[in-house]
């Protein structure tokens, strides 16, 4: 499993805006370029990262080889409710690695 | 002698003089100084700046056991964050064994091939820049402070030899750029004073962490010139002249570069 950061506010007040930070470790391999035996280097890469607050999606984003490697995504969302922000990350081959953080909302 | 002879005496005295003077101390500056705000907020936010995963990674490996003693770096040094607090800042540091200089690196897999009856981890390899950079780590902040004292300063003196002596095919020496002319611009960046207080680095180009030595070898191919091989005793020399150099900076480890 990759190894991945994640940084939620642990507690918000309703309505407020916030700010989540996601960084996983991924190669992001592009699929273009050129190993040290002359042969490409197949494509590796994450395309998709979800992000769900209490099951609805708040956040979803496509991946596409230009990705640097270990992607950094950040984003806002509202505090509307203490509960649970899980995130997802997907590589093209289907493997899904999830992680979630408790956020508790006054 | 003809005055036009006399002239171009004087000319070529004066070139081969003009290189200028050390950085004096109050103008040294971090290379992290040199970098876009962007870039610098990302090495200061340690849920930005991507090194994090593989300090990580090496907080794991500290704790793993390894070798035929079957023991990890905690058996021996207790908690990184005390035993390892300052320890990056002060290499390298001589190794009385070897009767030379070793880097964090050398130094790491000294204690697994004595210590721990373990294989040396290669150069460069995940393993070894992991338990670099998370030992790097708990030095944040702290003045870089390597010995200068009798048994370093042949050393140092070599490692400043090979910084300021021109090699490869551009026939430049690191002097010319980082002491000569830092803050101007090189391909359209700012040229830094090659301040060595943020290693191992994750660097943007690579989009990998990486060592000192590797840095030093790019700047060799850079230069057209023939890098020294990992490990090799002129590396570790200008390692230690460049960590003297930059002495009483605040080490950044890991740090984020273009």
């Amino acid at each position: 499993m990759a190894r991945a950061l994640i940084h939620v506010p642990a507690s918000a007040k309703k309505g407020d805006i916030i700010e989540i930070k996601t960084l996983i470790s991924h190669v992001m391999e592009t699929g273009y370029r050129i190993g040290v035996t002359g042969q490409p280097i197949p494509r590796d890469i994450i395309d998709d990262f979800v992000c769900t607050y209490n099951g609805e999606e708040v956040f979803h984003a496509t991946l596409y080889p230009a990705i640097a490697a270990n992607p950094y995504i950040t984003f806002f969302t509202v505090a509307t409710e203490s509960g649970t922000l899980a995130f997802s990350w997907t590589d093209q081959h289907g493997a899904t690695q999830v992680q979630t953080a408790a956020i508790t909302v006054e | 002698m003809s005055r036009a002879t006399l002239v171009i005496a004087v000319v070529i005295v004066a070139t081969t003089v003009a290189r200028a003077a050390d950085i004096p101390l109050d103008q040294r500056r971090s290379d992290s100084d040199f970098v876009s705000a962007d870039t610098r907020a990302m090495q200061n936010d340690d849920t930005a700046n991507p090194a994090m995963l593989v300090v990580l990674d090496g907080e794991t490996l500290w704790n793993t056991r390894a070798g035929a003693t079957n023991k990890s770096c905690t058996d021996c040094h207790g908690d990184a964050k005390k035993s390892m607090k300052g320890v990056a800042a002060r290499y390298p540091a001589f190794a009385a064994k070897l009767g030379r200089p070793v880097d964090l690196e050398q130094e790491i897999n000294l204690s697994r091939v004595t210590d721990q009856k373990a294989a040396a981890l290669p150069f460069e390899s995940k393993e070894l820049l992991a338990l670099t950079a998370y030992i790097a780590r708990q030095s944040r902040g702290m003045p870089v402070a390597v010995k200068d004292d009798a048994k370093a300063k042949p050393f140092i003196d070599a490692g400043r030899v090979i910084y300021e002596r021109r090699q490869g095919q551009l026939d430049l020496s690191c002097a010319q750029c980082h002491d000569d002319n830092w803050g101007k611009k090189l391909a359209g960046n700012p040229v830094p004073q090659a301040m060595a207080n943020g290693y191992p680095i994750y660097r943007l180009e690579w989009q990998e962490v990486g060592s000192l030595q590797r840095r030093l070898r790019n700047c060799m191919s850079g230069m057209r010139a023939e890098p020294y091989d990992f490990g090799a005793p002129e590396l570790v020399d200008l390692e230690y002249f460049l960590m003297w150099r930059a002495r009483g900076l605040a080490m950044e480890s890991p740090a984020v570069r273009p």
